[in-house]
């Protein structure tokens, strides 16, 4: 099969969504000749022209909220915030308005829309440019929170997040973009809520998103070397969230370990484990263990931010304490 | 003024029924919170009727309005029928959003009410997008957006304004200037006396209109629809109108404005002045207001019976509509 990279995946999911059909746009800052700062919207300005891919002001608040808008008035807008961390920037517009408006309209109104960012530190870029943010909005009801973890996973995933008839926060991940991986040239999608089984084994369960999918992985070849056989489990979205698929792996190993970029306390892995700890209660054999970044802001120096962010030693030494 | 305006009898007859329209379901909204019927807030609009009444009444049924907590007479004005109105502010599952919403988001999208707003300042971008997709789809529907003096104060205001007049969206910007965010004045939150000034900064025009004079509201927003219509692009009018209540029903309103400044404005009433104009004109007489008042107590009946017999919404409502496509696993 022929590879491409995560961010040439993106762009033609995106591609072919706006071929599709004429209803789907794309705005945000940079996206149009530029091609957006990781080229996930490159080619599509040429393409499509300055009313379907709009290079936006600055101005996130109202990125997020024209797409609102417009999604309400027939649309499928895809706004794309340039770093996770500006969604700080458009808070109100996502967790009170996009979230909100088929709820308080009772019904009447669909948001087909899909936010795109990206997570992750790369590159010291620091506190502000390399947040893990999706636990921010595990706790707003109303909108999907989908990760995905490879190019292949990029692209089918992205057409169903267009497709789907309720917002979504599509998060990527910066040091994913550059990467190939195999991505059929046929059309295919991949359905919300099923999660991937990436790895088999029964010894332990290793839930992971994003780009710590490869970390979990990583750290389950190296277990393996320990005679230790690992499960590795993408869940791909958070909301919705596959726990079935969790609970049948636990119920098989009866050990769980959770793995996050976003920042431990608070974060995902808690409430996973949460999850994991009051409904699998009766086949787990240990505690659930969680690998998460510091509870610290990300730091510029090289070696800080690598000592921040969860790798495949971490996830392997958190295994090894609950076997 | 153009006489076609100041003089159409149907015209400003259908200004002066739908402001006594709306001035009547806000006092019945007001003894239905004070019966404890209504339940949260219910900040009302009386005072304020001529700008609804004269802004929609320059609308297709298919254009779009973003509103403001204070909504109920945008909605009204929009078209949006008083019983699921009524129903919705007191929580009923017959209501216009199913009990979800409430009397601050209360919306009617079959109506172009695409929502009222909790969030000051909140809805202004999404009438942009609104607008921006009637541009992209080449509909001509135009999108007003309603919001106060206070919420000329957020970000929104200004990223909205910025990308509308950038992109000559479709839609009229209709600032309400009642004086006050909630207990602050006007002088004391911002340093400029017309909010109509901003509009020189997004480079788009910006107007001053009496608010509580209809005629004058409705000519305003006649041409600035006609010119978001004809793709000229936005425009802003501020509307200097007051509201005569507290900015809730809750609010001791006293503490902050006085009781002069209140007895001078209600002098100004804006279904008076209409109605003085109609009588002079020979347009309207005693028999003819009593008739008016007659059918607007009958449809505020109604509405009231319709909701008070409407159920509740069953519990299991809660959890509907988070999703139109709901997650494949559902927890309890």
């Amino acid at each position: 099969m022929r590879e491409i990279t995560y961010a040439q995946a993106l762009a033609e999911a995106l591609d072919e969504e706006m071929a599709r059909n004429p209803t789907v746009f794309v705005l945000g800052e940079d996206v149009g000749p530029y091609g957006g700062v990781y080229k996930a919207t490159a080619g599509l300005y040429k393409k499509y022209g300055d009313l379907r891919v709009l290079d936006t002001p600055i101005s996130e608040s109202a990125i997020v909220g024209t797409a609102l808008g417009a999604a309400i008035a027939g649309m499928r807008p895809i706004p794309e915030i340039m770093f996770s961390d500006l969604l700080a920037l458009a808070m109100d517009q996502i967790a009170n308005q996009v979230a909100k408006a088929r709820y308080m309209s009772g019904g009447n109104v669909k948001v087909p829309l899909v936010i795109r960012t990206n997570i992750g530190a790369r590159g010291s870029m620091a506190a502000q440019h390399s947040q893990s943010v999706h636990a921010w909005f595990l706790n707003v009801p109303g909108i999907k929170i989908v990760l995905p973890s490879s190019p292949y996973e990029a692209k089918g995933l992205l057409k169903t997040c267009i497709r789907d008839d309720d917002p979504v926060l599509f998060l990527e991940h910066k040091l994913l973009y550059p990467q190939s991986g195999p991505v059929p040239e046929h059309e295919y999608t991949i359905p919300l809520g099923q999660a991937r089984i990436v790895r088999e084994g029964a010894d332990v369960t290793l839930i992971a998103f994003s780009l710590m999918v490869q970390k979990a992985e990583a750290a389950a070849r190296r277990l393996a070397e320990d005679g230790i056989e690992a499960e590795v489990i993408d869940p791909r979205s958070l909301t919705p969230l596959d726990f079935e698929t969790i609970a049948r792996s636990v119920s098989k190993t009866g050990r769980a370990v959770v793995v996050d970029e976003g920042c431990l306390t608070g974060g995902i892995t808690a409430e996973i484990a949460a999850r994991i700890s009051s409904e699998c209660f009766n086949w787990l054999d240990a505690p659930v263990a969680r690998v998460g970044a510091l509870d610290a802001p990300v730091p510029f120096s090289p070696p800080l931010e690598k000592a921040m962010i969860p790798d495949e030693y971490r996830i392997v030494a958190a295994t090894k304490s609950v076997l | 003024m153009d006489q076609s305006i100041t003089l159409d009898p149907e015209l400003l007859l259908r200004l002066y029924r739908n402001m006594r329209r709306i001035r009547a379901f806000e006092e019945t909204a007001w003894q239905m919170y004070a019966q404890q019927l209504m339940p949260g807030l219910a900040h009302l609009y009386i005072g304020e009727e001529a700008v609804a009444a004269g802004v929609c009444e320059t609308l297709r049924p298919d254009d779009y309005l973003t509103s403001t907590h204070r909504g109920h007479g945008h909605v009204i004005a929009k078209g949006c029928p008083m019983r699921p109105m009524m129903a919705e502010l007191l929580g009923r599952a017959t209501g216009c959003c199913r009990g979800k919403g409430g009397s601050m988001h209360i919306a009617s999208i079959e109506h172009g009410v695409i929502g009222a707003n909790g969030i000051v300042g909140g809805g202004i971008p999404t009438a942009v997008g609104a607008a921006l997709a009637s541009k992209l789809q080449n509909s001509g529907r135009v999108t007003v957006c309603f919001f106060g003096d206070g919420a000329s104060n957020n970000g929104t205001f200004h990223e909205s304004l910025n990308m509308a007049a950038l992109w000559k969206c479709p839609v009229v910007f209709v600032c309400e200037n009642n004086l006050y965010g909630i207990s602050v004045s006007q002088a004391r939150h911002q340093a400029i006396r017309d909010i109509a000034d901003r509009a020189a900064g997004y480079g788009m025009p910006g107007k001053v209109v009496d608010g509580n004079d209809a005629i004058a509201v409705y000519d305003a927003a006649r041409k600035a629809v006609e010119r978001a219509r004809c793709k000229q692009g936005p425009t802003l009018l501020e509307m200097k109108t007051y509201r005569w209540g507290g900015h809730s029903v809750a609010d001791p309103e006293h503490v902050y404005r006085d009781r002069d400044e209140v007895r001078d404005w209600k002098k100004r009433c804006p279904i008076v002045r209409l109605e003085n104009h109609l009588r002079t004109h020979g347009i309207l007489n005693d028999a003819k207001i009593a008739a008016i008042e007659e059918d607007v107590k009958k449809e505020i009946a109604d509405a009231v019976q319709f909701a008070k017999a409407s159920p509740f919404p069953d519990t299991s409502e809660a959890r509907e509509d988070v999703f139109r496509m709901p997650p494949s696993e559902d927890r309890p």
